[in-house]
C-alpha cells in the first residue's frame, strides 16, 4: 500500500527539483520548515520524531534541502515529512506538510473490529510496523 | 417636539416619533444594520427607513404613553442614513442602529426575532431586504461561535496545504443503508476526505438513521486503515425533534465519526443547542444550508445570504455551504468572496465591491470552513481555487459518483486534480491561464483524471446571477 498522508501523496514521488520549489514557496510566505520522520505512520500518531527544530531562521531553499538529504540518509526506511509553520495570529499553525521520503515497503493498517451492544462495532486501526519494536521495523 | 404633543394619543410619523435621527453618530457598541427598502409610492425614504428602524425596535403604530415608562430614547433603533441603491430607481439602502441592551446576549433567536420579525410584512413597504449587519465586539464575545474552526480540524484531519475535497452520495434518496456505505466506501478509499449525507436524508423507510450510521461507519473505518488518513462522513442528525437529533448525534459520537450534520432548517436555537454539544464532544459540525435560497436569492426582499453567514459563525458551526461561483447553483464571484471572508477572515474590512457595508471584527471567534458544492468536477481546479483559495471543502457528488470509470476512479480524479494545481501553483505558475494545460499534464499520468476531463472538461453554467454586489468599480481612465 502507499499511505497518502500529505499534501501530494496521489502525486508521483516528488522530485528533488519539486520539493525545493515547494520548500521556496513556504519561505517566500515567511513560513517555518521543519522535518520530521516516523516508522509509524498511523493516522492519529501526531507526534512524529523531530529533525532538530523548526528552521526558524534559515531562510534558503537550499540550505534546508541538504537537511532533507541528510534525514533520507540517516532513516532511509522510515517515512520522512517536510512541514512548514505559520506563526501569524489567527493561524498558528502547520500551513503545508508533504511527504519527501517512504519505506521500500509500506506494511498498512489493519482493522480490528470489536462487536459492541447492538450491531455498533468498535473500530481499531493497527499499524502493522508497531508489531515489532522500534528499530527492527522495516528491516 | 414638546413631550405633551409626542406623547399625545393618536398617529405620528416614525420619524416624527424618534425613528429617524440624521445626527445619530452610531456608537462603537451598537449593532448596525443595513436594509435595502422599497417604499410603496408615496412614501418618503426617511419616513420608511424610520418605520423599519421602529418596527424591529419598540415602536408600534400608535403612540402609547407607557413609552415614558422607559429610557425610549435609547431603546428606539435609530434609522441614521439614507441613500438611493445605485443604479435603481425605487430602492434605498436605509443604515439603522440598534442598542446593545434591545438584544439577549448570545441568542440568534433573540436578535433575528427583532431584526427580521414583523417588520417584513410591513405594509408602506414594497419589499425589504436585510443586506447586511455589524455586531459590536461587546455582543461578539456573548457567542462561543465555531466548536472547532478551520485551524483545529486541519490539525485533527492532519490535513494541510489544499483545500479538502468531499462528495454528496447520490442518489440522494433511495438507497438501502448497505449500498450507501459502499457509495461512501469507494469514495473515501478513492481519495476523497469526506463523504456527505444529503440535506433531506434523515430516517426514511428505504433506511432507517442507525442502519445507515453503522453501514456508513465501517465504510469510514475501513477507507481510513486503506489510506492512513483520517476520513469523515458527515452523518446528518437533523431529526423532528430535538432529542431525536441528540439521540442520533449521541451515537454518531459512539460510533467513532469525526463530524456530524445538520440541516439550517432545523431553525437557530436547534443549531445553537447541537452547536454546544458538538464543543462538549469534540465534533465536526457541518451544516447544510437547506432552504436558504428560498429568502436570499433576489435581490429585492429578503435576507442577503452574508447576514446569514454572519450569524452561522456566531451560533457556531464548522461548515457551511457558501457557493461555488462556477457551479450549477447562484453565485456571483464578488458577492461569494464577500461571504467567504465573512466566514474566513480575523477582521472584515469595507468592502462594497464584495457587498461587505460594515468592518466586522471577530474577536477571536474561530473560523468557518466554507463548502463549495453543487455542479463542480475536476476540469474548473483552477478557477476554483483562484476564486475560492485554500480553505475551503470543494465537494463533487456527481462530478465524483458519475464517473464513467466509477466512484472510486472520479474520486482519485478530483485529488490528483487538486494536488498538481496545488503543487503548480505554489512553484509560482499562472494557474488561472495555465490551468487546463497543468490538468492534461496531470492527466497523463492518471487515466480517471483523463476520463473526467473527457467527460465534464466543458461543461460550465453560465446564467445571470441575480444576487450581485450594488456597488461596481468605475475603470478610471489611465
Amino acid at each position: 500500500m502507499k499511505i497518502t498522508q500529505g499534501t501530494f501523496s496521489f502525486l508521483p514521488d516528488l522530485t528533488d527539483e519539486q520539493i525545493g520549489a515547494q520548500i521556496e514557496y513556504c519561505l517566500e510566505e515567511g513560513w517555518a520548515v521543519s522535518i520530521e520522520h516516523t516508522d509509524d505512520a498511523h493516522p492519529r500518531n501526531t507526534y512524529w520524531e523531530m529533525v532538530g527544530q523548526p528552521m526558524f531562521d534559515l531562510r534558503d531553499a537550499a540550505g534546508v534541502m541538504s537537511e532533507v538529504a541528510s534525514a533520507r540518509a540517516t532513516f532511509p526506511e522510515e517515512y520522512i515529512k517536510v512541514n512548514a509553520f505559520d506563526a501569524t495570529r489567527g493561524f498558528e499553525t502547520v500551513r503545508l506538510s508533504f511527504i519527501v521520503n517512504r519505506p521500500s515497503v509500506e506494511p498498512g493498517f489493519g482493522l480490528i473490529r470489536q462487536d459492541a451492544a447492538g450491531r455498533s462495532i468498535r473500530y481499531t486501526i493497527h499499524s502493522y510496523a508497531t508489531d515489532r519494536p522500534p528499530g527492527e521495523r522495516y528491516s | 417636539m414638546e413631550a405633551t404633543d409626542r406623547y399625545r394619543a393618536g398617529v405620528l410619523k416614525y420619524a416624527q416619533m424618534g425613528y429617524w435621527d440624521a445626527d445619530y453618530v452610531p456608537k462603537d457598541t451598537d449593532i448596525l444594520a443595513l436594509f435595502r427598502i422599497t417604499p410603496q409610492e408615496g412614501v418618503d425614504p426617511q419616513e420608511a427607513a424610520a418605520a423599519v428602524a421602529g418596527e424591529s425596535s419598540t415602536a408600534t403604530w400608535t403612540v402609547v404613553w407607557t413609552d415614558r415608562l422607559t429610557a425610549a430614547d435609547v431603546y428606539r433603533a435609530k434609522a441614521y442614513r439614507v441613500e438611493p441603491v445605485p443604479g435603481s430607481e425605487d430602492q434605498f439602502f436605509a443604515y439603522i442602529a440598534y442598542d446593545i441592551d434591545l438584544f439577549e446576549p448570545g441568542s440568534i433567536a433573540n436578535l433575528t426575532a427583532s431584526i427580521i420579525g414583523n417588520v417584513f410584512g410591513f405594509k408602506p413597504l414594497k419589499a425589504l431586504r436585510l443586506e447586511d449587519m455589524r455586531f459590536p465586539v461587546a455582543y461578539v464575545k456573548t457567542f462561543e461561535g465555531p466548536p472547532t474552526g478551520i485551524v483545529v480540524e486541519r490539525e485533527r484531519l492532519d490535513k494541510f496545504g489544499r483545500p479538502l475535497l468531499g462528495a454528496t452520495t447520490k442518489p440522494k434518496l433511495g438507497l438501502s443503508g448497505r449500498n450507501y456505505g459502499r457509495v461512501v466506501y469507494e469514495a473515501l478509499t478513492g481519495g476523497l476526505d469526506f463523504t456527505k449525507d444529503d440535506e433531506n436524508i434523515n430516517s426514511q423507510p428505504f433506511m432507517h438513521w442507525r442502519d445507515r450510521f453503522l453501514f456508513v461507519m465501517e465504510a469510514v473505518n475501513r477507507a481510513s486503515a486503506a489510506s492512513g488518513e483520517v476520513k469523515g462522513h458527515y452523518l446528518n442528525v437533523t431529526g423532528a425533534t430535538m432529542e431525536d437529533i441528540y439521540e442520533r448525534a449521541e451515537f454518531a459520537k459512539e460510533l467513532g465519526s469525526v463530524v456530524i450534520m445538520i440541516d439550517l432548517v432545523i431553525g437557530y436555537s436547534a443549531i445553537q443547542s447541537i452547536s454546544k454539544w458538538a464543543r462538549r464532544n469534540d465534533m465536526l459540525l457541518h451544516l447544510h444550508r437547506a432552504g436558504a435560497s428560498t429568502y436570499t436569492r433576489q435581490k429585492s426582499h429578503g435576507i442577503s445570504f452574508r447576514v446569514i453567514a454572519k450569524w452561522m459563525r456566531l451560533a457556531g458551526v464548522d461548515h457551511i455551504h457558501a457557493g461555488t461561483v462556477v457551479g450549477k447553483l447562484e453565485g456571483d464571484p464578488n458577492t461569494v468572496q464577500g461571504f467567504y471572508n465573512i466566514l474566513r477572515e480575523p477582521l472584515n474590512q469595507i468592502d462594497l465591491e464584495r457587498g461587505l457595508h460594515f468592518e466586522q471584527d471577530w474577536a477571536g471567534l474561530r473560523k468557518v470552513m466554507p463548502v463549495a458544492s453543487g455542479g463542480i468536477h475536476a476540469g474548473q481546479m483552477h478557477q476554483l481555487l483562484h476564486y475560492l483559495g485554500e480553505d475551503v471543502i470543494l465537494q463533487f457528488g456527481g462530478g465524483t459518483i458519475g464517473h464513467p470509470d466509477g466512484i472510486q476512479a472520479g474520486a482519485t480524479a478530483n485529488r490528483v486534480a487538486l494536488e498538481a494545481m496545488i503543487l503548480a501553483r505554489n512553484e509560482g505558475r499562472d494557474i488561472w491561464n495555465e490551468g487546463p494545460a497543468i490538468l492534461a499534464d496531470a492527466a497523463r499520468g492518471c487515466s480517471p483524471l483523463k476520463a473526467a476531463l473527457l467527460t465534464w472538461g466543458e461543461v460550465t453554467f453560465d446564467y445571470a446571477s441575480t444576487d450581485t454586489a450594488d456597488v461596481v468599480p468605475t475603470p478610471t481612465p489611465a
